[in-house]
Parts: C-alpha cells; sequence; structure tokens
C-alpha cells in the first residue's frame, strides 16, 4: 500500500546536487541515508527572506483588498463598472461572485470573526481595518522582495544553480516524462536514493514558476497600479491592459503564492518536515533510503 | 490520556486528546502571531521603520521618473460611464451653501504665502484664463480607477502670476470641506506645482463642476492618488515647510490616518 510504504519511509525527495557533494555522495552507501550538504547558504538565506516578505505583502495585501474588494478588467473600474471578482457581504452573510456564479462564504470570506470585510482578521496585516498601515508595510516589504529577488536572480544565474539545478534536463522535457512525475506525485511517491539529489521536474517547474512568472509579474503589475510610474513609463499599463486589469493580474499572482504555499507546505509535511526543515535551516541533508533498498530490508 | 483530577496543581490539567491540544496550540499559534503583528504594527519604532519604505519609495520614483512625465491621457471613447465621487461629496458649511447657492459668483481663490503679489481670483477671471484639457484616469487609493474630463488653469500659470518666492517648496491647498470638524487640506512640492498636468480644474465632463465633484474649484495631480485631488479648493498657499501647517504632515489623511504625503503609488 502507498501510505503504508509512506509511512515506513517518512521522508522524501526535493532537492538539488550540489557539485561539492555529488562525489562524496556517489561514494556513500545507500543504505547509510548519507547527510549531505545540499542547499547553499544564499538559496537558504533567500527562502527565508522571501518567505517573510511573501507573507506580509500576501497578508496586507489581503487588507488593502478588503478597502475596495472587487476587480475589474480594463482601463477603467470603480463600484458602477462591472467587476468580475467581488468578495462582500449582505448584513452577516459572506459571499463570492465569480462572473455570474455567487458562493456563500459566510465565516470565511466577506462575512467572517463578526466583521464584514473580504478577508478576515485572522489573515491580514493588521488584523483590524487599516488601509493606510497595510500600504505601509506593504510598500516597505516590496522593497525586500524588490531587492532579494533581484539578488538571488544574479546570484542563481552567476553561480550555476538555475543552469545546474533549477533548468529541466532534456530527458525531464517531454510530456510522458512529466506525466510519469505527475503519476508518482499523486501517488505520494517521492524520489529517493541518489535521485533525491536534484529537483524532480514539478518541483523545478513550481520553482521556475515563482521565480520567472509570480515574482516579476507581481513585480510589474504592483508598479502598474502606481499612477507616478504609469505617468513614467506607460507601456506598463498598456502590457498589461490597463491599471484596472494589471490589479486583477496582481490578485491573481497572489493566489499563486497562496497555492504555491500550500503545496509546498504540504509536500514539506509529506516529505519529512524535519530533514527539510534541517536542510533549509542548516543545508545538511539526510538522502532518504532507496526505496528498494528498503523493501529488500523488511 | 489519562483525565485524572489535577485541582490543587499549578500545572494545567492534560488535555482530553492529542487532536484538542495540537488544535488549541495551532489556534494559540495563530492568535500569537497575529497579537505579534499588531503589536509591531502599534509601536512606534516599527511605524519609522515602516515609514523607511515609504521614504525609499518616494526618492526611487522621483530617480528613475522623468520628473516632466506626463500621465497618459485617454480618449472619449475610454471614459467612465459614470465618474463616482471621492471624499467628501458637499462642504454643508452656511458659508459653502450661500456661495454654492449664488453659482459661486461671490467665491474667490486666494493666493498667499510666500508670493510677492498675493491674489483674489473670481471664478469669472478663472474661466477666462488660459486652460488645459486632459482626460485621465483617477486613481483612489482603495483600488478603484475611473477615467474622466478635466479642464481648468494650470497651477504654475497662477504661481508663476502671483510671483511666487523661489524659497517656496510646497504649494498647500486649504478647502472648504472638513471631516469630524477637521478641515481638509492638502499639499503638494513644487515637481508636481508646475507640472503641465497639474491644473486647478473649473470642469469636469464638459460641464462646470458639480458639488459633487468638488465645485467650483479641484485640484488634479494626475501623478498621484485620489485623496491629493484636493476638492473645494479656496485658498492656495505658498510655504517653505509644511510644519506649521494643521498637523504638519501635509494633509488631511497624512496627519489623521498614518497615509503618505507621497501618493504616487
Amino acid at each position: 500500500m502507498t501510505c503504508a510504504r509512506l509511512g515506513g519511509s517518512g521522508n522524501m525527495a526535493t532537492q538539488f546536487a550540489d557539485n561539492e557533494v555529488a562525489g562524496a555522495g556517489g561514494q556513500a552507501d545507500a543504505d547509510a541515508s548519507p547527510l549531505i550538504y545540499r542547499t547553499k547558504l544564499p538559496v537558504r538565506l533567500w527562502h527565508w527572506i522571501n518567505a517573510l516578505s511573501i507573507f506580509v505583502m500576501l497578508m496586507s495585501g489581503m487588507m488593502i483588498f478588503n478597502a475596495h474588494p472587487r476587480l475589474y478588467w480594463g482601463v477603467y473600474g470603480a463600484n458602477l463598472d462591472h467587476p468580475w471578482l467581488v468578495i462582500s457581504h449582505r448584513g452577516t452573510s459572506g459571499f463570492v461572485q465569480i462572473g455570474g456564479f455567487e458562493i456563500a462564504t459566510t465565516g470565511f470570506l466577506g462575512y467572517a470573526q463578526g466583521v464584514p470585510y473580504a478577508f478576515p482578521p485572522l489573515v491580514t496585516i493588521p488584523s483590524t481595518y487599516s488601509l493606510a498601515d497595510a500600504r505601509q508595510w506593504h510598500f516597505a516589504f516590496a522593497w525586500v522582495l524588490l531587492i532579494s529577488a533581484t539578488l538571488f536572480m544574479a546570484y542563481n544565474i552567476v553561480s550555476g544553480h538555475l543552469r545546474r539545478d533549477l533548468a529541466l534536463k532534456p530527458e525531464e522535457r517531454s510530456l510522458t516524462h512529466l506525466w510519469h512525475d505527475i503519476k508518482e506525485h499523486a501517488r505520494l511517491r517521492f524520489p529517493t536514493g541518489e535521485a533525491a539529489r536534484a529537483y524532480n521536474p514539478l518541483q523545478k517547474i513550481a520553482y521556475l514558476g515563482v521565480l520567472f512568472v509570480l515574482i516579476p509579474v507581481v513585480i510589474l503589475t504592483g508598479c502598474t497600479m502606481s499612477p507616478t510610474l504609469n505617468a513614467a513609463f506607460p507601456w506598463l499599463a498598456e502590457l498589461f491592459g490597463g491599471r484596472p486589469s494589471a490589479r486583477s493580474i496582481h490578485f491573481l499572482c497572489a493566489a499563486g503564492f497562496a497555492l504555491f504555499i500550500v503545496v509546498h507546505l504540504l509536500a514539506v509535511v509529506l516529505a519529512g518536515p524535519f530533514n527539510e526543515l534541517r536542510s533549509i535551516i542548516t543545508g545538511w541533508y539526510r538522502l532518504p533510503q532507496e526505496r528498494l533498498a528498503k523493501e529488500r530490508s523488511k | 490520556m489519562n483525565k485524572q483530577s489535577t485541582s490543587g496543581l499549578i500545572m494545567p490539567a492534560p488535555a482530553p486528546s492529542s487532536l484538542v491540544t495540537r488544535r488549541n496550540a495551532l489556534l494559540g499559534g495563530a492568535g500569537l502571531l497575529l497579537a505579534g503583528c499588531d503589536q509591531i504594527n502599534a509601536s512606534p519604532t516599527a511605524k519609522s521603520l515602516l515609514s523607511l519604505g515609504e521614504k525609499t519609495t518616494h526618492g526611487a520614483q522621483r530617480l528613475v521618473t522623468d520628473r516632466n512625465a506626463l500621465a497618459q491621457e485617454f480618449s472619449r471613447a475610454e471614459m467612465s460611464p459614470v465618474f463616482r465621487q471621492n471624499g467628501n461629496q458637499n462642504p454643508g458649511t452656511a458659508e459653502y451653501n450661500a456661495l454654492a447657492a449664488n453659482n459661486f459668483a461671490d467665491w474667490g481663490l486666494t493666493v498667499d504665502g510666500m508670493v510677492a503679489h498675493p491674489l483674489r481670483i473670481s471664478l469669472t477671471q478663472m474661466m477666462a484664463a488660459p486652460r488645459r484639457t486632459q482626460i485621465t484616469r483617477h486613481d483612489c487609493v482603495e483600488g478603484w480607477s475611473a477615467i474622466g474630463e478635466w479642464s481648468g488653469v494650470p497651477l504654475g500659470l497662477i504661481l508663476k502670476r502671483a510671483g511666487m518666492s523661489g524659497n517656496a517648496k510646497y504649494v498647500v491647498f486649504h478647502c472648504a470641506d472638513s471631516t469630524g470638524g477637521i478641515p481638509y487640506y492638502e499639499s503638494i512640492d513644487m515637481i508636481d506645482g508646475f507640472h503641465p498636468q497639474t491644473i486647478l480644474a473649473t470642469h469636469m465632463n464638459g460641464a462646470p463642476l458639480t458639488v459633487g465633484h468638488g465645485a467650483p474649484l479641484r485640484l488634479r495631480v494626475e501623478r498621484q492618488l485620489g485623496y491629493k485631488q484636493a476638492k473645494y479648493v479656496m485658498r492656495v498657499e505658498a510655504v517653505a515647510s509644511l510644519d506649521g501647517i494643521h498637523g504638519g504632515k501635509g494633509g488631511y489623511w497624512e496627519d489623521h490616518r498614518g497615509y503618505q504625503w507621497f501618493a504616487g503609488i
């Protein structure tokens, strides 16, 4: 049974191979589950700085959204125009409207914890309504996000992390290979042994999506909402089809980050949170035992 | 799990099940985290640290943008079908009502402060002055945008006519409206003060301003957010510093609600 096997192994594999440890790892006996130095300092540092800034951006962003919980497509969009998304309330009933559909969301969105806001106090910074304070948080941490992402991107290129660890290998680019990887993930069977040294293809796609899609697009759409930057760089609003469209895309990117966080944390828990946390804090990671070897030893 | 009584002990009784403990721990953790965030939010040190972001944004935007860059202008076809009002929608004071009842014939804009020739400009004079018409997007700090046509007198022309001192750093707009008894005011620097699209508008969408949109005169400073677009402007004052003006932060929202003075983002 998949569950039994997963429970038995208690760990998993997400990783990247380091040139420095590749040799040492090669000599290690798979059964000994070698501890390898897997995650370099710049990667760990950026991970945590980025995690902090993304959480603050999401939470303060949700408070900013509360000030006008409606999204539009086009060059204008206000209360009397037609939103494609509304998170609001009637009396004490919260609801989400997407296109023509309406979903009751009382207790989660629109009306929750006794307050009539799109996102409840549990997930916003600050917890009580303050657009002004939320903006101070958002624009302070926007700098943290922008600067750390820029430095990390430069590191990725210069160090070879991008080419060596993140880019899909030629053999990983086939649909058959990806489909196999999707099926393995669905069965919660993660790579083990030597295969666990490198990121698996779905993991690479998720990380590349964050680095090359979500982060750049969320920064650019954020800049598009600035009237001063709009005046100086009119191509920004043209690129996204107008400021309200950019605001919608900004929100969709935020939803993308939220989805990434859920899947990422789930993967950490399924893969063995202790080993994963040790790796992203100290850099040291224990390679999960080969599935075959483990089954033989039973 | 054992549920034996622990009365008399200082240690709390063990929770009936580990599941409940874990959930309580999670909820407690989330609560602590939130309380932590709110505590940080309330601390003056954190506030000044966070305001570093605001200062950086202001500096960076002034650094990387062309100071004379024009805000995007739109075609009539792109205008909002209905342009909603922002901020106060009627000053409602006896003086303002009297001015409005007379179609603002007795209204006059005062221009003073660090100027060689203080002015009082009537609405008729405003109407006769050189003007600029622009179809621009109004971006509210809340997140909505509306496109409308504004027509009025460039602020720079008025400041030059008044002989503004070279030492003046800010233009302050004193307004007829107030919130909870506190008068509305706003201010901009000279980069925006002399920007060609910065106008004192008398018209919107081809008609004189309605009371709801700031009659008889409102500021349009097109590269900043909606709360900078002061309505019901009564007086324009050139100053060297914002320190002595009301709360000293340059505007009603800045003084009382913690909004950023530079509303470029």
